[in-house]
């Protein structure tokens, strides 16, 4: 029964979006209140209709129901409780469930923190909210309906990937859908501002909050799923440039330029129909990585059963969503009119060379990752287009822009001066030029540049706090006075700049200085790596809930001392027929010593991985970092409900 | 990235290269694995045959170091894998006028971006 | 001309929607062989090198484990025995015992088969997964490769013709 009641939830939240999709538009054009008051109770049931499909659903896994086709598919009721909840999103059906269940939870809270928007705006973005609400709605009831039975039920289930039976898995959709699907408002409010024809200092005030959160949520997706890839696939790898990361990727590119050109409009109204179109791109890259992940256009052999069905549907939605917003830019946007000038130097102009950069970038990434797909159209060969190329063209094209990170925030508006800006930035050249000096002594010219490169990131965004609270040029209680009113945004955008920082030098560290040890060693046996010696003592089979396992012990010893143990392992799981790797990882958060084991040769011995990856913790530090100032940023006064009217009126009200 | 993890999950997950394949001389080792890691599996997604599990990895794994044991250089090793797995088997695609504009555009994006940054300063002058 | 400069994302877009759409029909597994055009690969296994090879013919790589192989093996057997096709077999990470049981059972269409038990002759063949069929001509030449189990649709367009009739 709770499927069924599920599938008519599912239904009913399509009808209440379809209704949102015109009513409130047409209301908002004839001055009908009643109208456009409607979409914020429709909006508010779409999101209850959607939590009780999304429960029901949950229900159905928890129980293991396995008359509702995707458990049966997808659980199996030997699985721990944690991995049939999070199986839930860990398939095609269920995790547009999830989508649509967060795309309602933001239509919802636009509803309701919305209260101070110009009524006919929220009534508008309300509405393209749920158009984009009633595509998706009807993807899933007509192509990939969740609740679908089958008769007679199996036994039991066929079990999930063990590869997604994992922690750090668990929580990767719900974050990057988070920023996938918070991308949706800010799409929402920049085709809502062109059916207005306005877009002025509120409009882009309102539109940063939700990239900033939308931001986070990619950008802590993202790291989770490198971070899981790093340890769970076994060879220390983190980013592969596959289409599919590259997919998650390219909206994050374009939602930081958004983050960026937004506030050039929001302080001076510049750069207004730049930020409208960033808007609509950023979210047309989330569904585009929707249908590279979903239609099968760009999976190997390897790959399941591709359903042509769903990705002409996807496309059709992606045509009429970007098509139908680019279309109204073309007429509109050409009337917004421009902001006011700025020099080339300038905290506008740095905004400008910012985008400038993300978006040629973020333009190499989508030709890269489209490449092959366009060359297989013409019949002209088939290419892959692998690390090397996205390594050869997007750090040259991205590091100008790293370079302009520590200058841009201490410009000022309109008519920078550079050469003050640089002089008062000494401390972090020379930062830099002491790294890269250091870092050179060991012959890596790469590494000199990376690291570089971050410390003048990293003490650029240093020395912009400390020009704020004029630290050292003031006494101690003047520093402490202006730490207490500077802005959250100010705070968040240092934090975030030195979240880049921290991540560029673990990437580069990490790329340069691995070390890596592959041998066969029997009991006994002794390696060294790194300034670690470690023994092998042995494999022993484990029982797992659901695997088997062989775990091999790793004495890691200091003066001949034991003083950590690695138990690296491979797994066996018998429903599902694969094995897995699970990596041990030794962390001092500066470096980690990961360990992985491979099959045993009856003379040589057991084939162990040894890597030793310095900083590379740091990449994941930074991109917390980086999410963290962006929160930081989203509870900053001006932006939290950023309503003038609200606050007029609250003192009335006390 | 969910499909990425799924459509790799079903290659078999086992350990990528084994100490067994690997070549007594340290200086041709280094050599296999710098090459290995620019050869794709081809049944795989995006993984070099360094990386992969894959059955077909190892095999590519071993014919490379046997075509580097029997003395050849780096580039007549790469050839003999692109003689009978195609270009698709570059992880880095060669330059040619196929991929002229793969190579060039992001040059030209570039370009584009700055010309339109000129415009727009210069309106305003 | 700035009226068009606001013109501009939408006629990218839509030329990348187009390419997506005719992407859609591609299928993605498809690698075409650099063979083609090319004589037949130098190989040597047990029963089979490429001496051996008498274009025109078929060289059908299978395997006793692989599924698809069974069900593609009819149409062989039709070939063979219907139309007169040579046909050569490699049986690609096969034991010889497995391989023969397999023809036992389903009946052998092949003049010769190879035993390539270690997969090299695979990587010559620039092979990916198994079944795979290459057409030869009389001089030898390789001139057509189909990557995975013949259908009939397949035999009629694109083997028999290749094979000349």
């Amino acid at each position: 029964m709770t499927a069924e009641l599920g599938n008519f939830a599912l239904a009913l939240a399509l009808g209440l979006a379809l209704l949102q999709a015109v009513l409130p538009l047409y209301g908002a054009a004839r001055g009908r209140p009643a109208l456009m008051e409607l979409a914020r109770h429709t909006a508010l049931g779409q999101f209850l209709l959607a939590a009780i499909a999304f429960g029901a659903l949950t229900r159905a896994y928890v129980y293991s129901d396995f008359s509702v086709s995707a458990v049966a598919q997808n659980s199996h009721s030997l699985k721990p409780l944690l991995y049939r909840l999070t199986g839930v999103w860990g398939n095609h059906e269920g995790s547009l469930l999830l989508w649509i269940l967060i795309l309602t939870l933001f239509g919802a809270m636009v509803a309701v923190f919305g209260s101070g928007l110009r009524k006919t705006l929220q009534a508008r973005v309300l509405a393209v909210q749920a158009m984009i609400g009633s595509g998706f709605l009807a993807f899933t009831l007509l192509t990939s309906n969740p609740f679908a039975r089958v008769w007679p039920p199996p036994l039991d289930g066929a079990g999930l990937n063990p590869l997604l039976q994992d922690p750090g898995l668990a929580f990767h959709p719900p974050l990057l859908y988070f920023g996938y699907v918070g991308l949706s408002v800010a799409f929402s409010f920049a085709v809502a501002a062109l059916l207005e024809g306005r877009v002025d200092r509120a409009w882009a005030r309102w539109v940063r909050p939700w990239t900033l959160a939308a931001w986070a949520g990619l950008t802590a997706g993202i790291a989770l799923g490198s971070w899981w890839a790093y340890y769970e696939l076994g060879w220390g790898g983190f980013w592969f440039w596959d289409p599919v990361e590259n997919a998650s990727f390219m909206p994050w590119l374009a939602a930081t330029a958004l983050l960026h050109s937004a506030i050039a409009a929001e302080r001076r109204q510049a750069l207004r129909s730049w930020t409208v179109l960033l808007a609509i791109v950023a979210f047309s890259l989330s569904l585009l990585g929707t249908f590279l992940v979903r239609s099968g256009v760009l999976t190997s052999v390897h790959a399941f059963a591709t359903d042509p069905e769903r990705g002409v549907f996807i496309l059709l939605l992606l045509g009429i969503a970007t098509g139908g917003a680019l279309a109204l830019y073309a007429w509109r946007a050409p009337a917004l009119g421009t902001g006011v000038p700025f020099r080339p130097v300038s905290r506008e102009g740095a905004l400008l060379l910012n985008n400038l950069v993300l978006v040629t970038a973020c333009a190499t990434v989508l030709l890269g990752t489209l490449y092959p797909l366009f060359l297989d159209a013409f019949d002209a060969g088939k290419v892959s287009v692998g690390p090397p190329y996205f390594t050869a063209t997007f750090v040259p094209l991205i590091a100008p822009a790293l370079v302009a990170m520590a200058i841009g925030p201490m410009l000022a508006w309109k008519r920078g001066d550079l050469a003050g800006a640089l002089g008062r930035l000494w401390l972090a050249a020379l930062g830099a030029a002491l790294a890269a000096g250091a870092t050179l002594a060991y012959g890596e010219t790469l590494a000199a540049l990376g690291l570089g490169a971050a410390a003048w990131i990293g003490l650029g965004a240093l020395v912009e706090w400390s020009e704020r609270l004029r630290l050292g040029r003031a006494p101690a209680g003047e520093a402490w006075r202006r730490a207490r009113s500077m802005p959250r945004a100010a705070w968040g955008g240092g934090l975030a700049h030195l979240g880049v920082a921290i991540v560029v030098a673990g990437i580069t560290a990490s790329q340069c200085f691995q070390s890596e040890l592959i041998l066969a060693m029997k009991p006994g046996d002794r390696a060294q790596i790194a300034g670690y010696a470690i023994r092998f003592d042995g494999v022993s089979e484990v029982q797992g809930p659901n695997y088997r396992a062989e775990r091999a012990m790793l004495s890691v010893l200091r003066d001949g001392a034991p003083a950590a143990v690695l138990t690296p392992e491979r797994r066996f799981y018998p429903v599902e027929r694969q094995h897995t790797t699970e990596a041990a990882i030794r962390t001092t958060l500066f470096a980690d010593l990961y360990a992985v084991i491979g099959e045993e040769d009856a003379q040589a011995g057991r084939t162990v991985r040894l890597y030793h990856n310095p900083l590379v913790p740091w990449i994941w530090i930074g991109a917390i970092v980086m999410a963290f100032g962006a929160l930081i940023s989203l509870s900053d006064r001006r932006l939290r409900l950023a309503a003038p009217a609200r606050r007029r009126r609250q003192p009335a009200a006390a | 990235m969910l499909a990425f993890l799924l459509a790799l999950a079903s290659a078999p997950a086992m350990a990528a290269l084994d100490a067994s394949e690997m070549l007594a001389d340290p200086a041709l080792e280094a050599r296999a694995r710098t090459l290995a890691k620019t050869l794709r599996c081809v049944v795989c997604q995006n993984q070099s045959i360094d990386d992969s599990g894959a059955d077909l990895a190892r095999d590519l794994r071993q014919s490379l170091r046997a075509r580097l044991l029997a003395g050849d250089s780096d580039e007549e090793a790469l050839a003999y894998l692109t003689h009978r797995y195609g270009d698709y088997v570059l992880l880095e695609p060669p330059l040619k006028p196929a991929t002229w504009v793969l190579w060039f555009a992001p040059a030209g994006f570039a370009a584009i971006a700055a010309l339109l940054a000129l415009r727009y300063f210069r309106r305003r002058e | 001309m700035r009226r068009l400069l606001f013109l501009l994302p939408l006629a990218v877009f839509a030329a990348l929607g187009a390419y997506l759409y005719v992407g859609l029909g591609g299928d993605p597994s498809r690698v075409p062989s650099p063979l083609v055009g090319r004589p037949a690969p130098v190989f040597a296994v047990d029963g089979l090198a490429t001496a051996d090879l008498e274009g025109p013919a078929l060289v059908n790589i299978f395997a006793s484990w692989c599924v698809p192989c069974r069900a593609e093996h009819p149409l062989l057997t039709h070939l063979a025995e219907e139309e007169g096709v040579v046909i050569y077999g490699v049986a690609y990470k096969d034991k010889p015992e497995a391989a023969n049981a397999f023809l036992a059972e389903l009946g052998n269409p092949y003049r010769r088969i190879g035993f390539d038990e270690d997969g090299r002759a695979g990587v010559e063949w620039g092979v990916t997964g198994v079944p795979e069929t290459f057409v030869l001509d009389a001089e030898g030449t390789v001139v057509f490769k189909h990557t995975g189990p013949l259908t009939a649709d397949a035999v009629r367009r694109d083997l028999l013709p290749a094979l000349g009739r």
